[in-house]
């Protein structure tokens, strides 16, 4: 009896050569649980937003800047999570500035992407509906808050960039500016937003950001932002 | 008295292939040329524009509340690139009290390039690297958007008298190197202007 016993186990064993060890295995439960950045993929093609934003730019953009705030974001993630497994409170500490800043750019840049839309899905096409009538209320019209806009994204020094922002507690529209990549976070949450970084329009415009700022309004995706109004 | 652009004392293409002849010409002729007039129109009828430039950024106390962004940004970036040129020049090699100072500083030249170019990778947006000279010896500091060490710890976080410099906004390499700045920075190496530095290191005593 105790001889078949220990031959299924043995038998159980060899079918599962990979098992892996009860520290691997914990290890791989944390991965999990810990939930990767991934870049999320465009809904449109990389040249679907001409002229407005060049195809060049939109590759570069997407693929290479995007996607490193994503695995850096992952990098420092988990440099976090063992800090903490450590208790290493100074560790921590200085870990958080690179999960702000790669995890914003991850979080601001998804929002981006959606927040824009080939003139074949309705970029450019103006708000209707709540948002629509909120925007009138606060600007006076939607050529005024654009020009609020274009007014805020020009006077931003260095990187970062430009949200309409809902108040969380009054429902009030408010245009704000961040810097480098802080996310949209607190008493407010972004209705739409245009990344001014000089990697989002240098190569098709070079220092002539007044025009990129003009033209990007033909491809924004005022359906997504609808969709963040509430 | 109007603050002017500086000509800059080679032709555009003279970093080539480092630092390209495209965005020397935009960088210099575009965007340095906007700092210098966006600080005339900030300075306008003020006394402080009889002020160097490079006296004008320590003394942003002085300036109106109102026009203290403004001139900070403006005249930071009007300093800045104005040095920035001058810090640019092929063929120069790195010799003398600036070599051995950099060498015990640092342990070595080359532990003194990782961690040159480590800050400058790590500048998180717009900025500036940075080896200044100061009261404790040399040091790599990092400064944000235009600020200058020149304008001292309160206003930059930072202060010393630059030596070399070298700006990691992305204007200065994105023609040629996309985002690829730490390949940027390797280039610099090709172009930072020893002989300019060493005269700096000599002069700040």
């Amino acid at each position: 009896m105790s001889t078949t016993l220990v031959k299924n186990s043995a038998l159980r064993s060899a079918l599962r050569p990979t098992a892996p060890t009860a520290a691997k295995r914990a290890a791989l439960t944390l991965t999990a649980t810990r939930g990767k950045a991934t870049l999320p993929d465009l809904p449109y093609d990389y040249g679907a937003l001409e002229p407005a934003i060049s195809g060049k730019i939109m590759e570069l953009h997407h693929s290479k800047h995007h996607n490193t705030y994503v695995t850096s974001y992952n990098a420092a993630s988990e440099k976090m999570a063992e800090a903490v497994q450590k208790g290493d409170i100074t560790a921590q500490i200085a870990t958080q500035p690179l999960i702000n800043f790669h995890g914003g750019g991850h979080t601001n840049h998804t929002l981006f992407w959606e927040n824009l839309a080939p003139k074949s899905s309705g970029g450019g096409e103006p708000p209707s509906g709540p948002l629509g009538q909120s925007i009138d209320k606060h600007f006076g019209s939607l050529d005024a808050m654009k020009e609020n806009f274009n007014a805020a994204l020009a006077g931003i020094q260095g990187s970062g960039w430009a949200w309409l922002v809902q108040d969380n507690q009054t429902g009030a529209l408010q245009i704000k500016t961040y810097a480098n990549q802080d996310p949209v976070v607190g008493q407010f949450h972004p209705v739409l937003g245009i990344d001014a970084w000089e990697h989002a329009y240098y190569l098709q415009y070079e220092n002539r950001k007044a025009e990129y700022f003009k033209n990007i309004w033909d491809v924004i995706n005022w359906k997504a932002a609808d969709k963040r109004f509430k | 008295m109007a603050y002017t652009l500086p000509r800059l004392p080679y032709s555009y293409d003279a970093l080539e292939p480092h630092f390209d002849k495209e965005t020397m010409e935009i960088h210099h002729s575009r965007h340095h040329q906007t700092y210098v007039n966006s600080l005339n129109a900030a300075l306008e009828g003020s006394e402080l524009s009889s002020l160097a430039v490079d006296e004008v950024i320590t003394k942003l106390d002085q300036v109106p509340a109102e026009k203290r962004t403004a001139v900070r940004n403006h005249g930071g970036g009007h300093s800045n690139h104005s040095f920035f040129w001058k810090n640019l020049k092929t063929g120069t090699t790195l010799s003398g009290d600036l070599k051995a100072a950099i060498e015990n500083g640092f342990g070595g030249f080359e532990n003194f390039q990782q961690q040159f170019e480590k800050a400058a990778t790590t500048v998180f947006g717009s900025g500036w690297a940075w080896l200044v000279k100061t009261d404790g010896g040399l040091k790599i500091v990092t400064t944000h958007n235009q600020d200058s060490p020149l304008m001292g710890e309160a206003v930059a976080g930072t202060s010393g008298f630059p030596i070399i410099g070298l700006d990691v906004w992305e204007h200065a390499y994105y023609l040629k190197y996309r985002n690829k700045r730490p390949d940027y920075i390797k280039a610099y190496w090709e172009v930072v202007n020893w002989d300019e530095a060493s005269a700096r290191f000599t002069q700040s005593g």
